[in-house]
């Protein structure tokens, strides 16, 4: 399970913008958002946190769908899942990669952006810390949606309608943490129950993702 | 019995495609599925992999005993021929992949990438990973598409080769690869296209009046 | 023995469905008329909100309706999933536009209940809000059920889609609760002994829910039978083609 992996950390690297894209995409949507509501500094400040979660969000909905496409299209999925590999091992290792090479760097640069929006120097942390628990649940749940629609051609649309309803607890308690803490006020209870959303989907998700791979498969 | 299938019947989708088809494959031998084009090979082995459940009748077989290839080669472009045998090394968690290697004459590709390669190229990296899975049962579908003669030739003698190490192989193909104890099993007299069995919408019932 | 579980069987579920559709049609109509003529007539104003409180007797229903119909889906993707039996799958099938309407019906009552009472059509309120949500859990149910061609393929993975969803959608309704404390007035029904409205409003009001929870069933159990004629549409036309 290791080897698959490290497996698709070099294909994300050598199939170049697996890494990049989503991360010029959270980019462009931050630079995008001033452009768009205006530079008073006030304002941004205002909805800082809730615009680079939904930043973050977006970028990982966009790179959901080839979680298992590729596999699927090339043969690979049949093989594995006649492999010792258990297909509830291959979501759970497949969320992990798409969290590496998406989730991971937008925690990373999320700082960078932040500063952009001029989010209240109390935010930072808790923006670093609700992304960082956060976006594996993102992660999860894309990797379920993922599943469900392997099958179908074009289904990249049908994905995102999915996936955006389930991930609203995780964006709910995820940016009232952020803003809480740009506020100075209590955001460990938003924290942990992103913390919660996540653990729950880590354990329940690869088993639902993986029922719907082997009714794809059929 | 490396493999045993009684009465199966098997479906692809809505539409039931084979019914009571049954054979045994004992240790050292292979089995060549003949039949036309769409008479349901495919769905045949598919459904000896384990990929999709068969709606009537039994496949015996030793717990991760079948390895299954089909028409495509599941190779991933973007890693060289060693990496992608490595992968599937690992998966299959078999640590020596110099016979596959040496078997299909890969060892002058090693370091090519697999999207630079061309279908005959690819086709042996994919066959050779059976050799990597050390899997009793081959399930193979179409093994020879786009080789060459001087290959299918070296795919034979890996038949050949397993065989004799009590391996078992069920080879769906047009093409006679001399192998030493082969049975043909024609699959046309089991072609039972119809609407499958155990669909519950296939009888006629009362409230279905125009 | 007879078992429950025989109502299952396409055949017996066209004949005894085609049995009480009119009664069911029927209660609906009786109780869905009668409650909200009662209601809309003969029942008096209320002191703060006017005439604007009788919306209560389509509104509140429906939304109930709403919530109850994912539900319903929720069983039959279960029994689907562990006794496969496909008249459930098609039930749920059936059910989710209803719902999806319910939804719509309740929202846009309370949009325009919300106008007069709260100055505003749209409230970013924790119920209005998991209305919406619900609603966009219709859609995406739906647009999977049309997306997958093989019906088993698809009455699974709607299920498990059901599921997960359900899950889900119980923690967002949390979620929006810690969101935001909303200025939507407590629950207007409940199994208290004590109500929360007065008896005046309470009897018609329970007649128009009857009536919807009728209109439903009679709205799944048709749906139902449209859906098991396709799929035996479907087989014949298979049939012909492979004979």
């Amino acid at each position: 399970m290791i080897g698959l992996l490290k497996r698709d950390l070099t294909l994300a690297i050598r199939a170049g913008g697996g890494f990049g894209l989503s991360l010029a995409f959270f980019l462009i949507f931050a630079t995008l958002v001033p452009l768009g509501v205006g530079p008073q500094t006030t304002i941004l400040s205002d909805i800082a946190p809730g615009i680079l979660w939904l930043g973050a969000l977006l970028a990982c909905l966009l790179s959901l769908d080839r979680i298992f496409q590729l596999d699927w299209e090339d043969g690979t999925l049949d093989l594995i899942a006649t492999s010792p590999v258990p297909l509830e091992g291959l979501a759970a290792m497949k969320a992990f990669a798409h969290w590496i090479t998406t989730g991971l760097p937008l925690v990373l640069v999320s700082p960078v952006l932040a500063l952009l929006l001029n989010l209240p120097e109390g935010g930072f942390l808790w923006l670093i810390a609700s992304l960082g628990l956060g976006t594996p649940a993102l992660s999860a749940i894309g990797t379920f949606g993922a599943a469900l629609t392997v099958g179908i051609k074009r289904g990249g649309l049908l994905l995102s309608l999915l996936v955006l309803p389930l991930y609203v607890p995780t964006l709910i308690f995820g940016a009232l943490c952020v803003l809480r803490g740009a506020q100075g006020q209590d955001a460990l209870t938003p924290l942990l129950l992103v913390g919660g959303i996540t653990l729950g989907s880590l354990a329940i998700l690869p088993f639902a993702a993986a029922a719907a791979l082997r009714v794809n498969l059929r | 019995m490396n493999l045993r299938v009684t009465d199966l019947a098997c479906a692809r989708g809505p539409a039931q495609i084979l019914a009571g088809v049954s054979f045994a494959v004992a240790p050292g031998q292979a089995l060549i599925l003949r039949g036309p084009n769409g008479a349901g090979k495919t769905t045949l082995l598919r459904t000896l992999a384990g990929l999709t459940p068969p709606i009537a009748g039994r496949i015996e077989a030793e717990p991760d005993a079948i390895a299954y290839a089909s028409h495509a080669d599941g190779l991933k472009s973007q890693l060289t021929v060693e990496e992608n045998l490595r992968f599937w090394a690992g998966v299959f968690g078999t640590r020596d992949s110099a016979p596959a290697i040496a078997a299909f004459h890969l060892g002058p590709l090693l370091d090519r990438r697999a999207g630079e390669m061309s279908a005959g190229q690819k086709r042996r990296l994919s066959l050779a990973r059976l050799l990597v899975s050390g899997r009793a049962v081959w399930c193979l579908d179409e093994p020879t598409v786009s080789l060459d003669a001087e290959n299918v030739a070296r795919f034979a003698a890996a038949v050949t080769a397993h065989l004799s190490k009590g391996g078992s192989a069920v080879i769906a193909t047009h093409i006679d690869l001399g192998l030493p104890d082969a049975t043909t099993f024609d699959i046309a007299p089991f072609v039972a296209k119809q609407i499958r069995a155990d669909d519950p919408f296939a009888d006629s019932f009362a409230g279905d009046a125009p | 023995m007879t078992s429950l579980w025989e109502y299952a069987n396409p055949r017996k579920f066209m004949a005894t469905s085609a049995v009480l559709l009119p009664w069911v049609a029927g209660v609906a109509v009786l109780c869905l008329c009668g409650g909200l003529i009662w209601g809309f007539f003969f029942t008096p104003n209320d002191f703060r909100q006017g005439a604007t409180v009788k919306i209560i007797y389509v509104h509140v229903p429906a939304a109930i309706m709403a919530i109850n119909a994912w539900l319903m889906m929720l069983v039959a993707s279960l029994i689907w999933v562990i006794r496969r039996h496909h008249v459930s799958a098609l039930a749920a099938k059936a059910a989710a536009p209803v719902g999806m309407v319910f939804t719509v019906i309740a929202l846009v009552t309370g949009a325009l209940w919300g106008q007069p009472m709260w100055g505003t059509w749209w409230e970013w309120d924790p119920r209005l809000t998991s209305f919406l949500i619900l609603f966009l859990f219709y859609l995406g149910y739906m647009a999977l059920w049309e997306a997958i061609e093989n019906p088993d393929s698809a009455a699974d993975l709607t299920a498990v889609l059901c599921l997960v969803g359900s899950v889900f959608a119980v923690i967002s309704r949390y979620a929006l609760l810690f969101w935001n404390q909303g200025l939507h007035q407590g629950a207007t029904l409940s199994m208290d002994a004590e109500q929360n409205i007065s008896n005046v409003f309470w009897y018609p009001l329970v007649t128009t829910l009857a009536g919807f929870v009728f209109l439903f069933v009679t709205l799944v159990l048709y749906r139902t039978q449209t859906e098991i004629r396709a799929r035996r549409l479907k087989a014949l036309i298979a049939q012909e083609r492979m004979a």
